[in-house]
């Protein structure tokens, strides 16, 4: 286990206090993901001042570093080393920090070719709601010894427990990259994308953007892997659907503008309006939304689908019950600033069948780690 | 393999076929005829798995054959209060279905359906009982695999590598079972159905799939799995380089790393190994060598090609005393093969042989290995090493002649002096095998007391009454307190009668 420190020592204080208090504590680190989740007025627990990279060698592939650390410092470090998050988590403001990222849990474009935000955390040390002190998982790539807890953070959003520092699995950058563009519709594009996903393509990235209502878009792809296979690929798949390479600068503003949000389809979100994300399995088709603006955005070759729509209860629902009926789940995003924020932003365990009996799992799994509710914010249901 | 007197407080043999007598009445209603084994003589292939070391015969064992006759177990065993411990195909090397004598083994054997297989979206739904091969050769006209291949995979099961969390060669490039697999469905204690995960990217609340991977039948029975299926490369090559210091070839892997690349496998077995394994497949091996790397690229001819190259490059600057690489599929196996036997080829020069699996940073495999080199001299007994270089996947086979009940002692000690040292040096006790009721003790090393009680909290989470596989995974707390006194005590053992995990 490692050694305590001050900051440490001040966030078990206020843990401790808080569960005397029968308080509630709601952790924040750059406050760049702030609008993310259900919203709290509960006292905050910033993590901004433990920060730093305790440790990062590249023959390793794994950099071990503090909650606070500024998730810029962490890719600077990487990119020295010729090496990157791959799963692109996006940092939505310059202040976005290591911790944030693991408790949001989102994933960019590389998501549907490299994994998840989870399947890159190997360890984590953390400080539970009875203020101890504990370390889970390690700094290697195997590691079976008891349950994988440092797993569980990702995307729990400050609801579990107050992430200490973590350990996560790095990857060299591709050798080389290439991004294609073409005019193809959501069902060729949708068809063509699982295609290729099967066959051993070097297809790390796609992205549709269209209207949903007559299927028209353009579809951007993006291949990365050894130089021989991309450039063996870029003929075969541009004749497939009459693409053209882009230019590697153009292209690499894209890719980031799509994780971060900052294309139009995401910033001309309107006052009543909210952005839904559905996750959904590869095979749905494209989905028609009732009400909802003209274009979509779709990534990881549909798995992912980004709708803006009305932001009132019966649409969620509705949207809710859709991407349900088709095994995924539906999340309210981002709201207007005419949206009601108290609404629930995320699909429910009740909602969801074989997921009910869950509920209780999950409960009884938090009040393990968290007897008095310290970090029961809500912010995931 | 050697058999341990389990002397356990003497069981009381009345009350133990009333409890089975009990169990075997309220099973049978539920059960047909041959899906449940109470005599002996059908019971005893059930005493152990693949440590067969760790023996202990059940109350009854059960083969249901759907899922609603395992919900409908489970329930029964938990209104009676009597634990059950999953089994696969038995092929665990760390005692994980290793029955209580108190207690009902769930064999989920005959649940070896292939549901379904898609290749559009490059999903199989399978049984738990269905082979890890299997899967393979099912979607294999398809151009797809399943990627995970434990070295068992011919006889393994995917409820079993769902509950191992289980890795293989290929882990290195194409990762775990954790990485593979999207949606687990399973029973819980009480007899509630349940899904963790699903086949969309992500799903509602903490992420519960990842924590039932690598459970070891401790929170859920399985019984479906929804895998993923890649892509099968178009072409793989393996490159064979010799080393003449072990030191060199430890620092070639962390080369190859830093140069960028991740081979779909990167492999080392020491001198010892080499000279036992070509003795049984005459794959032509440097017996000079002090360590031989097996690094092997796959993808497109191209991808292939420019990766062969690169890694020569680097293996030459690392001072490698001789590379070859495979011409054909034939050569290719040929050069795997011994790494493949490394297990029947430790059978052939030694009476037993007990398989370790801690795992540690690659910058400390030669560390590792000169201790290992020590620790022989100390226990008087040699060691064969293999392992997955790439990702520091060390698993050192200790050889000695289980019907020398002292030896077999002496190899226990030596096996967990070595887990010792990789906790030491920022590893962990078990890459891949699991804990089991092997490891449990090393848990008391691997991890305070808080952590332990932590995953009580997880398993109390899932299984509040504690029926699932109790007795494996998670150490008591009076466990290692009695483990610490034993530690400390010089490795003298105080009461050698006594039973020891």
């Amino acid at each position: 286990m490692s050694s305590s420190n001050s900051h440490i020592d001040a966030f078990r204080e206020q843990v401790l206090k808080a569960a005397k208090n029968k308080a509630q504590l709601s952790i924040e680190g750059g406050g760049s993901k702030a609008w993310y989740g259900n919203p709290n007025q509960f006292t905050k627990l910033n993590t901004r001042s433990y920060s730093g990279i305790l440790e990062y060698q590249p023959e390793e592939l794994v950099i071990t570093a503090c909650a606070g650390t500024p998730l810029q410092e962490i890719e600077a470090a990487l990119e020295e080393k010729n090496q990157v998050l791959a799963f692109e988590p996006p940092h939505f403001g310059e202040h976005a920090t290591f911790g944030g990222a693991i408790a949001a849990g989102l994933a960019g474009p590389g998501r549907i070719s490299a994994g998840n935000f989870r399947d890159f955390v190997l360890g984590a040390r953390i400080l539970d709601g009875k203020g101890q002190d504990l370390s889970f998982g390690g700094k290697v790539m195997k590691n079976v010894a008891g349950y994988d807890i440092s797993r569980l953070l990702p995307g729990s959003m400050g609801t579990f427990s107050l992430l200490l520092e973590a350990s996560v699995k790095v990857l060299p950058k591709p050798a080389a990259t290439a991004t294609l563009r073409c005019q193809l519709s959501q069902e060729k594009a949708l068809k063509v994308l699982n295609e290729w996903a099967g066959q051993p393509f070097p297809l790390s990235a796609s992205c549709w953007i269209g209207n949903s209502k007559d299927g028209d878009g353009e579809l951007t792809i993006r291949l990365a892997g050894a130089a021989a296979a991309v450039k063996a690929a870029i003929p075969l798949m541009s004749s497939l659907v009459l693409a053209k390479e882009m230019d590697p600068e153009t292209a690499e503003l894209f890719w980031k503008d799509l994780r971060e949000q900052k294309l139009t389809s995401f910033t001309n979100l309107g006052a009543d309006q909210t952005l839904y994300r559905l996750a959904l399995p590869a095979a749905c088709g494209p989905l028609a939304l009732p009400n909802s603006s003209d274009d979509f955005v779709l990534e990881w070759h549909g798995q992912q689908r980004w709708m803006k729509a009305a932001g009132d209860e019966a649409t969620f629902t509705g949207i809710k019950q859709l991407a349900n009926s088709h095994g995924g789940h539906a999340t309210r995003f981002r709201q207007g600033s005419k949206v009601n924020p108290s609404f629930e932003r995320f699909t429910l365990l009740s909602e969801q069948a074989y997921s009910k009996a869950l509920e209780a799992v999950q409960a009884r799994l938090r009040s393990a780690f968290d007897p008095a509710g310290v970090f029961a914010t809500n912010r995931l249901p | 393999m050697v058999v341990m007197n389990m002397v356990t407080p003497p069981p009381d043999l009345a009350a133990i076929s009333a409890l089975q007598s009990k169990l075997v009445s309220a099973l049978r209603p539920i059960l047909p005829e041959h899906a449940l084994l109470w005599e002996p003589e059908d019971t005893i292939p059930y005493e152990c798995d693949g440590l067969a070391a760790y023996r202990r015969m059940p109350l009854a064992v059960a083969l249901p054959e759907t899922e609603v006759q395992v919900a409908q177990i489970l329930k029964i065993c938990s209104e009676m209060q009597i634990p059950v411990v999953p089994r696969g195909s038995g092929t665990g090397l760390s005692g994980g279905a290793m029955p209580l004598s108190q207690g009902l083994v769930l064999s989920l054997a005959k649940l070896k359906k292939i549901i379904s297989i898609d290749p559009f979206t490059r999903t199989a739904v399978v049984q738990p009982g269905v082979r890890n091969l299997a899967i393979s050769e099912a979607v294999s006209h398809l151009g797809l695999y399943y990627a995970p291949d434990p070295s068992s995979q011919i006889a393994c099961s995917i409820g079993g590598n769902v509950n191992e969390n289980s890795g293989g060669v290929h882990c290195l490039k194409y990762g775990l079972t954790l990485h593979n697999v999207l949606r687990v469905r399973g029973v819980l204690m009480n007899g509630e159905i349940v899904e963790f995960g699903s086949l969309a990217p992500d799903s509602p609340g903490l992420d519960l799939l990842a924590i039932v991977l690598g459970s070891e039948g401790m929170l859920a029975v399985v019984t479906e799995v929804t895998v993923k299926l890649v892509a099968k490369p178009k072409l793989a090559r393996v490159i064979m380089a010799s080393f003449d210091d072990i030191e060199k070839g430890g620092n070639a892997v962390a080369a190859i790393i830093a140069a960028g690349i991740i081979p779909a496998g990167l492999e080392m077995m020491d001198k010892a190994t080499t000279r036992a394994v070509e003795e049984f497949v005459h794959a032509g091996y440097d017996l000079e060598a002090a360590a031989i790397l097996l690094c092997e690229s796959d993808g497109t001819p191209e991808e292939v090609a420019e990766e062969i190259e690169r890694m020569t490059k680097v293996l030459e600057q690392s001072g490698a005393s001789g590379i070859r690489i495979s011409k054909d599929e034939t050569e290719r196996l040929k050069f795997w093969s011994g790494r493949k036997n490394a297990f029947p080829a430790a059978g052939r020069i030694a009476a037993d042989y007990y398989c370790m699996d801690g795992t540690i940073p690659r910058r400390h495999i030669a560390t590792l290995l000169k201790r290992i080199q020590g620790m022989e001299a100390k226990y008087s007994l040699g060691c064969l090493n293999v392992f997955h270089a790439g990702d520091g996947n060390m698993h050192p086979l200790i050889l000695f002649n289980g019907a020398d009940e002292e030896e077999w002692h002496r190899a226990e000690e030596f096996g967990t002096e070595i887990l010792e040292a990789c906790v030491e040096l920022g590893g962990t006790i078990t890459g891949e095998h699991g804990v089991g009721i092997e490891k449990i003790n090393s848990m008391c090393v691997q991890f305070g007391e808080g952590e332990r009680e932590s995953f009580w909290g997880v398993k109390a989470a899932f299984d509040p009454e504690k029926l699932l596989n109790p007795d494996k995974g998670i150490p008591t707390l009076s466990r290692c307190a009695e483990y610490g006194r034993m530690r400390i005590s010089g490795g003298k053992l105080p009461h050698p009668e006594l039973e020891r995990f």
